[in-house]
């Protein structure tokens, strides 16, 4: 019985992204999730990939600017593709080619990232 | 080369209980492609960390899904005490873990009927939900919920139950494993059953695992993985191996969803026969100050729940990843190549749950 091993978070710059992931990949560990955050007036982006036979489990961490263009991870890990969606949709995260990109209506939301503070969404526009 | 059309498939459609939309791109009789899109039942129940505290929270969580609620309170309580290094008593663990089973029996039932009911088997869906009404009517006698459990809260549980209650509930489910067993000859042997299912959908373990399935739906391609090994609630302290099948077609998914239930009985009787007395909750002071991603497995399989907080009653951010949004890339992948006409079974197999995918 594993007993709960603590998530290990790896912080990344945005040029290591891709290198990062295929690196997990090739290790690998398997896509658990991805999901965005706003904290400090900026944005963390996570990328979680779970060990499946030691239960560990490491998140990539890149803090990124509102107006940063982020790339796809979706040309390596294909099955990333609606977390990439949901980050854009939800935050207003720029995530350039998205292999299936369903242009911020993946939830089908009027409103532009409404999970964005209000205050915060300035520099989106 | 036949010709090829796009045929759209939901988000209303008799097999769907929640709505979905498929572009299927047929050629002939086979699907080459499915392009799917969800959107149609998105609450935004994430955003309400501005407006309710974390315990209020609890609530919302457990509204995420109809099906697995007590699960997503269970996640998200666990979480937050993770952060806050909140222990709670061993008797509270203990009620959560057989909660916990009793909801994913009622919830694979519930497939195993909808399933029965896809294949033409009306009776045996009507048998399937006779069963499940057992499990519903122990839950509701313990909790006073049939839907929405209502008993986790951040530091342990508010309800009890006793001694002559457990008693009673093992009696029963000796029964509902005898009916179990009836109703998994007709799944597992029927002949009609088979061809129905045999060799259709099938994904490889590497294919499961490059498109990140969870739960049955990957254990039924041999990926071991189960989140209640991790040892939270009381699963540390019982002993069980993850159900696996190795021919990852739909019969091998439903056929882990049957020794599943069998193997929550046997992890509610483990857990009664261990379940110590006790205080169920202790006192919770201050606010989540920290971030955790806390996974455990909900009857459709690996659930994950992102709470960071600020030391601030309000959480910064609550992330929901269901099993069913982790899913959905491989219910794609199996419906390459199928027969059009195994497509509504092909998408039952993965328990499809949209609610909780969209929250």
């Amino acid at each position: 019985m594993v007993k709960c091993p603590e998530n290990e978070l790896i912080e990344i710059t945005k040029g290591e992204l891709l290198s990062k992931c295929m690196e997990m990949k090739k290790s690998g560990l398997r896509f658990s999730q991805g999901c965005a955050a706003f904290w400090d007036g900026r944005y963390e982006l996570s990328y979680s990939f779970a060990d499946d036979e030691t239960y560990e489990y490491k998140t990539l961490r890149l803090k990124a600017e509102l107006d940063e263009e982020i790339p796809s991870i979706t040309e390596i890990i294909p099955t990333a593709v609606f977390y990439e969606n949901e980050m854009a949709e939800m935050y207003g995260v720029k995530i350039r080619m998205i292999s299936l990109d369903f242009r911020n209506k993946l939830y089908r939301i009027e409103e532009e990232a409404p999970l964005l503070p209000k205050d915060a969404r300035g520099p989106l526009k | 080369m036949g010709k090829v059309s796009v045929i759209p498939f939901g988000p209303q459609h008799p097999v769907l209980p929640e709505p979905i939309h498929l572009d299927l791109v047929i050629e002939d009789e086979k699907v080459i492609e499915a392009i799917p899109s969800i959107g149609f039942v998105h609450r935004g129940l994430e955003s309400l960390i501005v407006k309710k505290d974390f315990n209020e929270m609890v609530y919302v969580a457990e509204r995420t899904c109809g099906i697995c609620s007590f699960g997503h309170g269970m996640g998200y309580v666990e979480a937050i005490e993770h952060i806050m290094g909140v222990e709670i008593p061993d008797r509270a663990r203990y009620l959560r873990t057989i909660w916990m089973e009793l909801s994913r029996m009622h919830s694979h039932l519930l497939w195993l009927g909808l399933l029965a009911d896809a294949f033409g088997y009306e009776s045996l869906f009507y048998q399937c939900w006779r069963i499940r009404e057992q499990i519903l009517d122990m839950i509701e006698e313990s909790t006073g919920g049939r839907v929405i459990f209502s008993v986790n809260k951040v530091g342990g549980v508010m309800k009890d139950m006793d001694s002559a209650m457990l008693s009673r509930f093992l009696d029963v489910l000796t029964d509902v494993e005898g009916q179990i067993r009836t109703i998994r000859k007709v799944f597992l042997q029927d002949r009609s059953v088979q061809m129905r299912l045999r060799g259709v959908g099938v994904l490889t373990r590497q294919m499961a695992h490059d498109l990140g399935c969870a739960g049955p739906f990957g254990r039924a391609s041999g990926i071991a993985t189960d989140m209640r090994i991790r040892g939270y609630g009381a699963y540390g302290d019982l002993d069980f191996e993850p159900i696996i099948s190795t021919e990852g077609d739909s019969y091998a998914r439903c056929q882990c969803r049957i020794d599943e239930l069998f193997q929550s009985i046997d992890l509610i009787r483990q857990a009664v026969g261990k379940i110590p007395a006790g205080d169920l909750s202790v006192p919770v002071k201050g606010n989540p100050d920290g971030e955790f991603f806390m996974r455990i497995e909900q009857p459709r399989g690996e659930a994950v729940y992102y709470v960071k907080g600020s030391g601030k009653p309000n959480l910064n951010r609550l992330r929901i990843r269901t099993p069913t949004f982790a899913n959905l890339p491989g219910l794609c992948e199996t419906l390459k190549g199928a027969d059009y006409a195994d497509v509504p079974i092909l998408v039952l197999t993965i328990d499809p749950c949209i609610s909780c995918t969209e929250r």
